[in-house]
């Protein structure tokens, strides 16, 4: 039998396949049973109840998709008194996501949702901070390790940073967030993207603007993943147009210890579940007792740090 | 009346909701038995469906993953509306009009070939007890969306008056059905001069004058929404529409799909694939 279970500091996962955020809730158990998972992580909850960006919040591109959901939330109070409960019949750790526009708030959510059924709190740091100049807080390795410090000194709770490619200084920012506290690294969030009906020459997206998800961003999220593995010592889950076992077989062995499946869900609601067997039986035939001898596994031995951590395609 | 499935999920208990004894969300392989053109617009599609996935509601929809044909390769899988759904004869139809990539690609579906559909999803149409005249409203593909409510509402005995409405009579599809089932059908079209607000407007008043009507169906046209809503304000009479929305994941997760309601003197979100697609005729907005 060989073994996938993961730990990601103190949270044990008794496989490395769990949603990315906005890709899951519980609505998922009318289509199989959601004990299979390796955890569950929330839908982003923000402090205050918010309504979400003007429709089409979607559109597809080739073989991908944009969104502009905007986090529509019924705020955190909603939150804990509603949804935290309902997972209370599931034995995988249930992981909550947050965000807020400001430290401030960003440390009263995290105290308020740091409650007993929650196994660690997701910081959505890929949003705009808008006490600064409205970009977000991981696109810089200063403003990541002030939310961070923040955050951590509000909750015992493991706290995992999920990272934004939208930034030049990826290895920076992944060491300003352990610097700061945080368990692990989520890596990564969606790319701002765009796309234009050329008919009626208006953006398909209602917020003109969208995050880019689905396997046109593995590439990208793959190597953040890579340079983010090789710049911090806590653990890095990979997320990022997972579809396939191979997908997530390369980002385990780009140093990934787990991953987030999102986009996939959409197509393939049952993807997640066949993941989890495939990696299994993968393993299986390559010989390997454990996942874990496979993570952190790419043959780079003779990369420079100069090139291992390179900011521009050379 | 009750379609909010906040309310509706609310009663079940969160063990069953949960963690089903079976899941009622398939995601299954049908085969197709034919997929023709069954005039210029429209395609009927026959699957060839396992009979657990027939167990659905009028109102309700599939999300098709459509295959990569004919030049195009859609991501997203389509949400459609059952057609008709019969777990006698083990079949699952839905009536379509070639529209964007996504229909074209189902349109060079070949019969023997496989095509994976996820469901039934959604929240169908209500009919309560004690109702006795219905009255169906559509125009062009919407009239598929009430074809399974038709069926329905004739099997519990109930009269059911169906105003079709379309471009010219050629494009008037749906309407032998409902004949068969035993619908009171009325045709109008704009080629006739016939399906116009005002001449629509005497039909249904004559209706309520001569035998009454205790619910109005309809589906997909602002127009039709409109003069529904006013009748339904004027004569107390309930009604239900169906709305369309685009979607990612069909089951409720990504929120993508919401639509504006009035309700209770606030505008509220509500997600079409999963507390729709049928909504509050009252509490329904234009788009």
């Amino acid at each position: 039998m060989v073994d996938i279970a993961v730990k990601l500091g103190s949270v044990e996962l008794k496989n490395p396949i769990m949603p990315a955020s906005g890709t899951f809730s519980e609505d998922l158990a009318g289509v199989f049973d959601l004990d299979l998972l390796g955890a569950h992580v929330t839908k982003t909850v923000t402090p205050e109840k918010r309504i979400g960006n003007p429709t089409p919040r979607v559109c597809e591109v080739q073989g991908s998709m944009l969104n502009s959901i905007g986090i529509p939330s019924k705020g955190a109070s909603h939150f804990v008194r509603e949804i935290i409960p309902v997972y209370e019949i599931f034995s995988p750790p249930l992981i909550v996501s947050i965000s807020a526009n400001t430290i401030d708030e960003f440390a009263r959510i995290c105290e308020k949702v740091s409650v007993p059924g929650v196994a660690a709190i997701e910081v959505n740091i890929s949003c705009p901070n808008i006490e600064e100049d409205g970009k977000a807080f991981a696109m810089r390795p200063s403003t990541t390790l002030r939310v961070m410090k923040g955050l951590r000194e509000v909750t015992d709770l493991p706290l995992w940073a999920k990272l934004t490619p939208n930034t030049g200084e990826t290895p920076d920012v992944a060491r300003a967030a352990e610097s700061g506290g945080a368990d692990a690294l989520v890596v990564s969030n969606t790319l701002l993207s765009m796309a234009i009906d050329v008919k009626t020459r208006r953006p398909k997206l209602g917020n003109l603007m969208g995050g880019l998800s689905g396997p046109a961003l593995k590439p990208i999220a793959l190597r953040m993943a890579y340079q983010c593995a090789k710049a911090v010592d806590i653990p890095v889950i990979g997320c990022g147009g997972i579809a396939t076992v191979e997908d997530v077989v390369e980002y385990l062995i780009a140093g990934a210890s787990a991953v987030q499946v999102g986009t996939a869900t959409f197509t393939n609601p049952m993807v997640m579940p066949h993941l989890i067997e495939e990696l299994r039986a993968w393993l299986f035939a390559e010989k390997f007792q454990s996942v874990n001898d496979l993570i952190g596994s790419v043959r780079d031995d003779e990369a420079a740090d100069s090139v291992v951590f390179m900011e521009a395609a050379p | 009346m009750e379609h909010s499935l906040t309310n509706a999920t609310a009663r079940v208990p969160a063990k069953s909701r949960l963690k089903p004894d079976t899941f009622p969300i398939h995601d299954v392989t049908c085969t197709v038995k034919s997929n023709e053109q069954i005039n210029g617009e429209y395609y009927l599609l026959i699957l060839s469906a396992p009979s657990e996935i027939l167990d659905c509601r009028p109102g309700q929809f599939f999300h098709l993953l459509c295959p990569s044909k004919g030049g195009g390769n859609p991501f997203f899988r389509r949400p459609m509306s059952i057609y008709g759904y019969f777990p006698a004869s083990g079949e699952l139809h839905f009536l379509y009009k070639v529209v964007g990539e996504g229909t074209r690609a189902m349109a060079q579906l070949e019969t023997g070939e496989g095509l994976k559909v996820l469901g039934p999803l959604g929240t169908g149409f209500t009919i309560q007890d004690g109702w006795q005249n219905l009255l169906v409203v559509a125009r062009g593909v919407g009239l598929a969306t009430l074809t399974p409510l038709a069926q329905e509402a004739l099997q519990r005995g109930l009269n059911l008056t169906a105003i079709c409405s379309a471009r010219s009579p050629e494009m008037l599809m749906s309407v032998d059905r409902f004949r068969e089932l035993g619908a009171n059908v009325i045709l109008v079209t704009d080629s006739e001069g016939s399906s116009g607000v005002e001449n629509l407007e005497r039909m249904i008043e004559a209706q309520i004058a001569q035998s009454g009507i205790d619910a109005f169906y309809t589906c997909g046209s602002n127009r039709l929404l409109k003069l529904l809503q006013r009748l339904g304000a004027q004569h107390g009479i309930p009604g239900e529409i169906a709305l369309e929305q685009q979607m990612a994941c069909g089951i409720g997760m990504c929120q993508c799909c919401v639509r504006s309601l009035r309700r209770g003197g606030k505008i509220i979100h509500e997600r079409v694939c999963k507390e729709g697609p049928v909504f509050d005729l009252q509490e329904a907005m234009e788009w």
